[in-house]
């Protein structure tokens, strides 16, 4: 049979193979060991030495034809079956996944994480304390002695008269003055309680209060470290108002309002230049340093901030309320 | 404090408007709460006179009148009140007149007889919220003008929250002072004169607390007529400022308190024995109040006596037996400075809160009780006649009360307020407070007026000026400090990193209160009392808690009940334990505690809707304890609890130390609760958990591991979990990892023997193991369980 035939019979016989296996078969049929080509350049022995190169060559190019006609074919085969696997494992995508549900953290923590970073990148430290306290940690060391009016105006839960549930963070800074020395700055977030429960009040909420004592503060950076916290927890230019007020721990004292949506003036923190009978309660001495310190309603600023209405929602813990916020 | 505008501008009156006076004495630190209307919006509605009034035909209630309202023609109007008599001044709404609430009045008919207006009751003006009949106005009011014009509608009451230090705003003479220097405007007080007096009898006073009371002013005035009525111009005031009138001398009493800041009382001079004797109470004394409650005196208590009884409870309250009725004839007034020292707290005491106690408490001025009482006596004798006695002042020498005098340092001042503020403009701020400035080398001594009980030191002083100048004047600028970094022990986690870790795992942050009901607490923690609060908002809320159970838990059923099945919750916070060792007698301890209830996953189309049991919430904690510190010793060991199953709880050690709790909520607990679902819990203590070490590396073996699957028999109660430890102590330090990968109880194993099966990797940091080497583990692996737990191998 001349190269031509055996190609064009190969070519006839790849085209026809149904498969990976016959294609197999055809390959040994043709290229194999006892295949047609070895036959081939078997007879070329017998050709004279002249013509056999040019032979040589015509067998070697038909052997590559058939090759090539039989990788071809084979790659063909390969894609298919590719194809068919990558069908066959098809899946909607829109199916729901097999996720581990992520809960979240409490509105009111996510506020106290969010007043504690900015204050501790100025370099504030976070304290904590006790929230039973003594009556000198709540009130007379932040000058508030015995009978004073503003006692009575605290709605404190008594255990008995030297034992409170305390109705601020302020002892907190009490205790970390009365341990450290000047320079400080600390804010302390908590629990405080009030015997008060009303659509706008409960017996518990939540204060952060911020100290800041060196020498020579003054009243002018008390106004601006809150007015740049404002503008930064709202994230938003917000009118801020600093209006006088009475705490017995500070004077000057002042309570900040932000003006609302509503173009109503709302309170949001309380605020001061730290009362000199204070610092001489933690043997700070008041003519060389001076310090301000504020404090603020976690609960109101996470009301505006979130638009959450009802403060009582906060102490429900109700997971159609809780899972909105992460 | 409230007060109305228009009786305020009576004594200033600066050319500002009512909004821009509200705003300014917010800003001056009287923060305005309130601003009402004093009556409701009406027009058309005049002064008119009743000049016949006659009953109706055909209605017995009615009765009809002509009323002259100063037209060319009387008015036929019908009227329905009681009170409606010939010859009142009345308040008429005339036809056209439109009444609050958009009420227009018309032409009408009552039962056939036509009416041409309405006559007004002080709750159809919006002046009151009810009324007995129709207003009578006095009888000299001009007919024919405008209701509005004529009782001075227009006008506001104003409640100030005035903070505990300005008891001087206390009264419109202290309103008015304050608001004269915010617009340095000049003040019109009354002229108040001393009444000559019509006779000489004066009852004794006798001082026996001088520091509590040191000064008292007393009156007779005989033959008042306490039958007659306030006039309408005190009422209204008084209306104004939120009082009631009661009769004419309370009226007075009050009126000058309101006016002056000086509380006032009034005895009956019949039921007074000899004398007034201001005198600390005795033992076992009881005294009837003015409400008739009677209450027992305790002995640092300072009454108003007689020569026999208690007669009032000093700066508090007046007594029943010595009050002015309608039968007085003779008063003795009472003008008196109670010291805030004694005051203070008093009538919280005897559970009271007065008008005078109030202001005692606070501080009224020494300088005005002389004024108060020639005030009130000239009105009582203006309302009820009398004959006026000699005022008779007795004041005993005290150590307190004298005059303050208070420096303030320039330097100070611009240091504290960070802006330096001209010394001519602090100067006459000081002026205009009263305080008398005189200039010193450093600034300026200052004399404190009597009224200002708030300012005794140099920083009272800066606030003032703070105040004056007005806070949103003053510069803002950023603080200065050290740029110190602060230390941050990477040896300790933060709480916040195991609140996100948690998140993590599916939990929702609670916040319970810390106060809890104590029943739901004692089925939890019977062994456990917490601190009792005497006065709790309620019974279930009233001790504090052991633990974050009851709050969780009762979250739990509050979001069952609420159809929420699938519930995964975790707290922080502190627990309390009374503890006599403990700072005030309570370990207040911080500790992290969740609950999970429900199925394992929520529901999905490709996971089993199996419920949690206590390998998960095991797994939540030991995942935690993994992440914060994989090389402690962690160790799970039985131990009894009251809230937990005793089948399914452990005790968590942490390096030996007690570290928590964890396991399945005890089926009688929960059913003690109303907890309906099976639900497990931890509790980890937030000191322990959060310590940590700082990694030391480990060098990662070049050589090949080897595993070596291990099945064993054990009995069935032996704790896998500490024949684990065995294994890989045994292992030491080849033994790179152990995994369970299975439990088994059931057919194929002996009835009270369990399998399991471990697969142990094994390798070398060295050297490549040989099987000989690899053997010598597993062999004594085997060996030692044997021993020690009677383990066997399976086959």
């Amino acid at each position: 049979m001349n190269l031509d035939g055996i190609v064009a019979s190969a070519e006839e016989a790849i085209a026809a193979a149904n498969d990976i296996i016959a294609l197999d078969e055809i390959r040994v049929q043709y290229l194999g060991k006892k295949g047609q080509f070895t036959e081939q350049m078997k007879q070329l022995g017998k050709l004279p030495a002249e013509e056999k190169p040019k032979a040589g060559q015509a067998i070697n190019q038909a052997k590559q034809q058939v090759q090539a006609l039989l990788n071809d074919k084979k790659e063909a085969f390969l894609q298919a079956e590719l194809d068919k696997k990558l069908n066959e494992e098809k899946v909607d995508i829109t199916l729901p996944g097999r996720r581990a549900e992520v809960g979240g953290l409490h509105p009111v923590s996510k506020t106290i994480q969010r007043i504690e970073s900015f204050f501790t990148e100025l370099g504030f430290q976070v304290r904590t304390g006790p929230e039973v306290e003594d009556d000198w940690h709540n009130f007379d060391a932040l000058n508030i002695p015995d009978n004073h009016p503003a006692r009575a105006d605290h709605d404190t839960f008594y255990f008995n008269p030297k034992l409170v549930l305390r109705t601020q963070t302020s002892g907190v800074q009490i205790r970390t003055m009365e341990t450290e020395q000047p320079p400080l700055r600390i804010i302390s977030p908590g629990r405080v309680y009030r015997n008060d429960y009303d659509q706008t009040h409960t017996p518990m909420f939540h204060q952060v209060e911020g100290l800041l004592v060196d020498e020579k503060v003054n009243f002018a950076q008390l106004k601006g470290i809150l007015f740049d916290f404002l503008q930064n927890f709202f994230e938003e230019e917000v009118e801020v108002r600093f209006r006088p007020s009475f705490f017995p721990f500070t004077e000057p004292s002042a309570e900040v309002d932000v003006k609302g949506q509503n173009g109503k003036w709302l309170e949001v923190l309380g605020c001061g230049m730290v009362h000199p009978n204070v610092l001489k309660a933690v043997n700070i001495d008041p003519e060389k340093y001076s310090g301000f310190a504020f404090g603020m309603g976690v609960e109101r600023l996470t009301m505006l901030r979130y638009g959450v209405s009802d403060l009582r929602a906060f102490f429900e813990n109700d997971l159609r309320f809780l899972k909105q916020f992460k | 404090m409230k007060f109305s505008e228009s009786w305020l501008r009576e004594w200033v009156n600066p050319k500002i408007s009512r909004n821009e006076l509200v705003e300014q004495i917010t800003m001056a630190g009287l923060e305005v709460d309130a601003v009402e209307n004093v009556a409701g919006a009406f027009s058309g509605v005049v002064v008119g006179h009743v000049v016949e009034c006659g009953p109706h035909p055909d209605a017995e209630k009615l009765q009809v009148t002509k009323i002259d309202v100063g037209q060319a023609e009387l008015l036929d109007i019908v009227c329905g009140a009681k009170n409606c008599r010939q010859g009142l001044k009345v308040a008429v709404a005339t036809i056209g007149a439109v009444l609050p609430g958009n009420f227009k009045i018309k032409k009408a008919k009552l039962r056939g007889v036509p009416s041409f207006g309405m006559l007004c009751s002080e709750a159809e003006l919006g002046m009151a919220e009810e009324a007995p009949g129709i207003m009578e106005l006095p009888l000299d009011a001009p007919i024919g003008q405008d209701i509005r014009q004529y009782l001075q509608l227009d006008d506001v009451s104003i409640e100030v929250d005035l903070t505990p230090n300005r008891a001087d705003c206390l009264s419109i003479a202290g309103l008015a002072r304050e608001v004269g220097v915010l617009n340095n405007h000049d003040i019109c007080q009354p002229v108040i004169e001393p009444v000559k007096a019509s006779h000489q009898d004066i009852l004794p006073i006798e001082l026996t607390a001088p520091d509590a009371c040191a000064k008292y002013v007393g009156r007779i005035i005989k033959n008042v007529d306490v039958t007659k009525a306030s006039p309408l111009w005190l009422v209204e005031k008084l209306r104004r400022s939120g009082i009631r009138s009661i009769d004419p001398i309370v009226d007075v009493t009050n009126y000058v308190m309101l006016e002056l800041g000086q509380p006032m009382h009034a005895f009956d001079l019949a039921n007074v024995s000899e004398k007034i004797a201001v005198r600390y109470a005795h033992e076992q004394e009881k005294l009837t109040l003015l409400d008739g409650q009677e209450i027992n005196l305790t002995a640092d208590t300072l009454v108003i006596a007689d020569s026999q009884k208690a007669l009032a409870l000093a700066g508090i309250f007046g007594g029943l037996d010595s009050g002015v009725s309608a039968n007085t004839q003779d008063i003795v007034l009472e003008s008196a400075f109670f010291s805030p020292d004694y005051m203070m707290g008093k009538a919280r005491e005897y559970g009271l809160h007065t008008d005078p106690s109030h202001r005692f408490e606070r501080g009224v001025d020494v300088n005005i009780q002389l004024l108060a009482i020639e005030r009130a006596t000239q009105l009582i004798i203006e309302i009820c006649g009398g004959e006026v006695g000699p005022a008779n002042p007795v004041e005993l020498p005290t150590t307190g009360e004298k005059q303050v005098s208070v420096e303030l340092r320039k330097e100070k001042l611009d240091e504290r307020l960070g802006v330096s503020i001209e010394t001519a403009i602090v100067h006459e701020m000081l002026q205009r407070l009263g305080m008398q400035p005189e200039k010193t080398d450093k600034g300026w001594v200052t004399q404190v007026p009597s009224y200002r009980f708030d300012i005794s030191i140099e920083v009272d002083l800066i606030e003032e000026v703070a105040r004056i100048y007005g806070y949103n004047n003053l510069p803002t600028v950023a603080p200065s400090g050290y740029l110190k970094m602060s230390a941050q022990p990477e040896s300790v986690k933060t709480l916040n990193s195991v609140k996100a870790s948690l998140v993590t795992l599916g939990y929702q942050e609670a916040i319970t209160y810390s106060f809890v009901d104590p029943k739901v607490q004692a089925a939890l923690h019977p062994d456990l009392e917490g601190l009792t609060l005497p006065h709790p908002i309620s019974a279930d809320m009233s001790v504090m808690r052991v633990s974050c159970l009851p709050g969780l838990l009762s979250s739990v059923i509050y979001n069952a009940n609420r159809q929420q099945n699938r519930v995964r919750l975790f707290e922080a916070g502190l627990k309390f334990i009374p503890d006599e060792s403990a700072e005030n007698g309570v370990k207040q301890t911080h500790i992290i505690s969740g609950v999970i209830t429900g199925l394992k996953a929520g529901e999905h189309w490709d996971i089993d809707k199996s419920p949690v049991d206590f390998f998960d919430i095991k797994g939540d904690v030991e995942a935690i304890l993994s992440e914060i510190d994989a090389t402690a010793e962690y160790e799970f060991k039985i131990q009894s609890h009251s809230a937990l199953h005793p089948g399914q709880s452990a005790a968590i050690y942490k390096n030996s130390e007690y570290l928590g709790f964890v396991g399945a909520v005890h089926p009688q607990v929960a059913k003690t609760i109303g907890l309906k679902t099976k639900a497990f819990v931890f509790e980890l203590q937030t000191d322990v958990l959060l310590q940590s070490k700082i990694t030391t590396a480990q060098a990662i073996s070049k050589y090949p591991s080897n595993r070596r699957d291990l099945a064993f028999t054990v009995d069935k109660d032996s704790q896998i979990g500490l024949i684990l430890n065995e294994i890989k102590k045994v292992g030491g330090n080849q033994l790179v990892e152990l995994n369970l990968f299975d439990v088994y109880e059931g057919a194929g194993i002996a009835e009270e023997k369990k399998s399991f099966a471990v697969s142990l990797i094994i390798q070398d940091v060295e050297k490549t193991l040989e099987e000989k080497d690899i053997s010598a583990i597993t062999d004594a692996v085997v060996a030692q369980l044997k021993a020690k737990f009677g383990a066997t191998l399976r086959d």
